[in-house]
């Protein structure tokens, strides 16, 4: 019965809002009964398991919107693609999505290479397109230092993960000589290297030596060999699980024992798969939320996701949960499913409460936001600390 | 001391695999001048099956290395039968491009039915470690099997191309194919023995790689492919010794560029490698120089 005087409610609203817009350019989404979504993700190809939590993360918020009556009375419709992990592939699908699609929105990508591959096609066509996970600096603002009108995210950047890691090695560790091995592929790797060497430098500590690998590679024996002689007291490895457990598997063959430091990359149960049982152990990472934090939403948020999908939430689950719901936010604010308005909206967004911490959106399309810090332990991650930003 | 000797062990490691897959290369080119890139995803497909064999079978190393070769040479027949036979007398440029089709397409058929998910080895050789002064140099014992599984194959098949009835009849296609024909050899025949060999070879990478790195996935085909192409180049196509010396010349040098700080251009000097022997000696570092036939 409530089923049907939604619908009734929803119908006679769309109409009206109908009646009210005939002659906008972006109406085209406003006559369907639905608020298109697209989702960009990696589902296959190098880094899928980012993409699919993600996605799995989107799809359980929307679920849960939907059947509490959706947004401005309509049902969100997403529309999945996959980006295959590959660069032109996620511009053609962003392509795709706004100019066949319509979306008014576009979610993604994940990593923060196929997220700027997309975002030119968000700027020319003016759709909004947020990010949940694309940590670049570089993703917001563009080279010339002005912000991307239509880009935003809400996830912390490199910068500030390689700094918050830099801190902690040499704060809370009390390590002052690192060496660092770094993805040379990934403008990700990239990003933290740069960020992690000025810090650590500039505090005090010294950086033995600065070496690189590729994205596919499979032996890091030679270079490890070599980092070993140099007898760092920590490594900073910024890259992703599927290299980065192999990397510690293979150093860990060779005697080399110290401490190893990366970023949100790491986040993935194939890390542990990869590197192999007993292995990963005195490895930190900077995440963006750990299901052992106890707060009121990340119980409820764990709870509703193991019904769905039977298995523990990670951080990307996490953060696609977040950014369901801070899209819900932002076209509830919008008023309507309206790209501009609903760019403004987000742009304005202040203190949403999502699981993986409170978003403001800053100046530069970037939310202020803080860092956790996990530990594996015997291959399993367990909640360290939480880094406030200053 | 230490480290160069402990960059010996992993170069000489690394080495032994491009070799394995470099000999393939080499033979295949040798016998009907093909440059089969369909090659390295066939090591792909050896790894996959020798992952299918210790995961859900709960086979040892070496039934799944022997089942796994035999997988991959009825599978390099298949693709000789299928794909390269009935272009045998088109142009080169057709050959290649076949070639790279069947690469992909395997590649993509595998990525289908196994996902594009990297998947894990099982532990099937144990780990253990041994250690050399004071423990600065460390020889993992699967570094020895791997080193000799490949100079195990190695021998064998300069057994058989240099001892055997078969491995006359190969070598007399490879010098030529009429001639041979002519002399009562079955040169189809002959032809897929090469690739039955040549595959098997891969098969035998496939599984030592699963064995070594303990990931594997559908698309790792593509690297190892390519450098075991340089490694055979290096050594002179066509040359058997040549394809294994290139392939530990190829590992050491990756290695030692890699000791030295070199890590960023690693790649792109082993392919600057390639383009010089290219203009110095276009016909390899063990090739020797062909006269034009009149």
């Amino acid at each position: 019965m409530k089923k049907n005087i939604l619908l009734v409610l929803s119908l006679v609203f769309t109409l009206s809002l109908l009646a009210g817009c005939t002659t906008k350019g972006t109406s085209n989404s406003l006559e369907s009964d639905t608020i298109k979504v697209g989702v960009n993700y990696e589902l296959s190809g190098s880094v899928a398991t980012y993409g699919q939590n993600l996605a799995a993360g989107v799809e359980l918020a929307v679920e849960e919107i939907n059947k509490n009556g959706g947004v401005l009375g309509k049902q969100i419709e997403l529309i999945k693609v996959d980006n295959k992990s590959e660069d032109t592939e996620s511009a053609n699908v962003a392509t795709r999505l706004v100019t066949r699609n319509n979306v008014v929105l576009l979610l993604g990508a994940a990593t923060s290479g196929n997220t700027k591959a997309a975002s030119p096609v968000a700027m020319q066509n003016k759709v909004p397109m947020i990010s949940a996970s694309a940590t670049a600096d570089d993703v917001t603002i563009d080279s010339n230092g002005k912000v991307r009108e239509y880009i935003f995210k809400t996830c912390f950047s490199d910068s500030f993960q390689g700094v918050m890691m830099a801190e902690f090695a040499l704060k809370d560790l009390g390590f002052k000589n690192a060496a660092i091995l770094g993805d040379s592929t990934s403008d990700y790797a990239k990003g933290l290297s740069t960020a992690f060497k000025e810090t650590f430098t500039s505090q005090g500590g010294t950086v033995l030596a600065e070496e690189a690998y590729q994205a596919k590679d499979t032996d890091f024996r030679a270079v490890l060999t070599s980092l070993k002689s140099k007898n760092p007291d920590v490594l900073f490895i910024p890259g992703y699980y599927e290299e980065v457990g192999l990397i510690v598997r293979q150093a860990r063959e060779l005697g080399l024992n110290v401490p190893i430091l990366g970023g949100d990359g790491y986040e993935s149960p194939k890390f542990t798969e990869i590197a192999g049982e007993g292995v990963l152990n005195n490895v930190y990472y900077s995440s963006h939320y750990s299901s052992m934090d106890d707060s009121a939403e990340v119980v409820k948020f764990n709870e509703s996701f193991k019904t769905k999908y039977s298995k523990e939430a990670d951080a990307f689950n996490a953060l696609g949960y977040d950014l369901g719901y801070f899209a819900k936010d932002a076209i509830e604010r919008a008023g309507e499913a309206d790209t501009e308005k609903i760019k403004d909206a987000i742009a304005s967004t202040k203190d949403f409460k999502g699981v993986t911490g409170s978003v403001t959106i800053d100046e530069n399309h970037n939310p202020v936001k803080s860092v956790t810090i996990i530990e594996m332990k015997d291959g399993v991650p367990t909640f360290l600390k939480k880094l406030d930003p200053k | 001391m230490e480290q160069l000797l402990q960059q010996l062990i992993n170069g000489i490691s690394l080495g032994s695999i491009y070799a394995l897959i470099a000999l393939g290369y080499t033979m295949v080119y040798g016998i009907i001048g093909l440059i089969n890139f369909a090659h390295g995803d066939i090591y792909m497909v050896g790894a996959y099956v020798g992952f299918a064999l210790t995961t859900f079978l709960g086979l040892g190393f070496l039934p799944a290395l022997i089942i796994s070769m035999l997988v991959c040479s009825i599978l390099g027949i298949l693709i000789e039968k299928i794909a390269y036979k009935p272009i045998r007398n088109s142009t080169r440029i057709a050959a290649l491009i076949t070639a790279i089709s069947v690469s992909l397409f395997l590649q993509y058929t595998m990525m289908y039915f196994v996902k594009p998910d990297t998947r894990t080895f099982p532990t099937v050789l144990k780990s253990k470690i041994l250690t050399f002064f004071d423990g600065k140099v460390i020889l993992d014992v699967k570094n020895i099997y791997i080193v000799a599984v490949t100079i195990i194959l190695m021998i064998g098949l300069q057994y058989i191309v240099h001892r055997t009835k078969i491995g006359k009849a190969i070598r007399a296609v490879s010098l030529d194919k009429d001639a041979a024909e002519l002399m009562g050899i079955d040169v189809n025949k002959t032809i897929s023995y090469t690739f039955a060999m040549g595959s098997a070879l891969a098969g035998a990478a496939g599984v030592l790689v699963g064995v070594y790195y303990n990931t594997i996935n559908p698309l790792m085909g593509a690297g190892p492919g390519l450098k075991a192409f340089v490694a055979a180049v290096l050594g002179g196509i066509g040359v058997i010794p040549g394809a294994a010396f290139g392939g530990f010349f190829l590992g050491m040098i990756e290695t030692v560029v890699t000791a030295y700080g070199g890590s960023i251009f690693k790649d792109a000097l082993s392919f600057g490698i390639l383009i010089l022997v290219l203009l110095v000696r276009p016909n390899g570092l063990l090739g020797k120089t062909v006269k034009e036939k009149v």
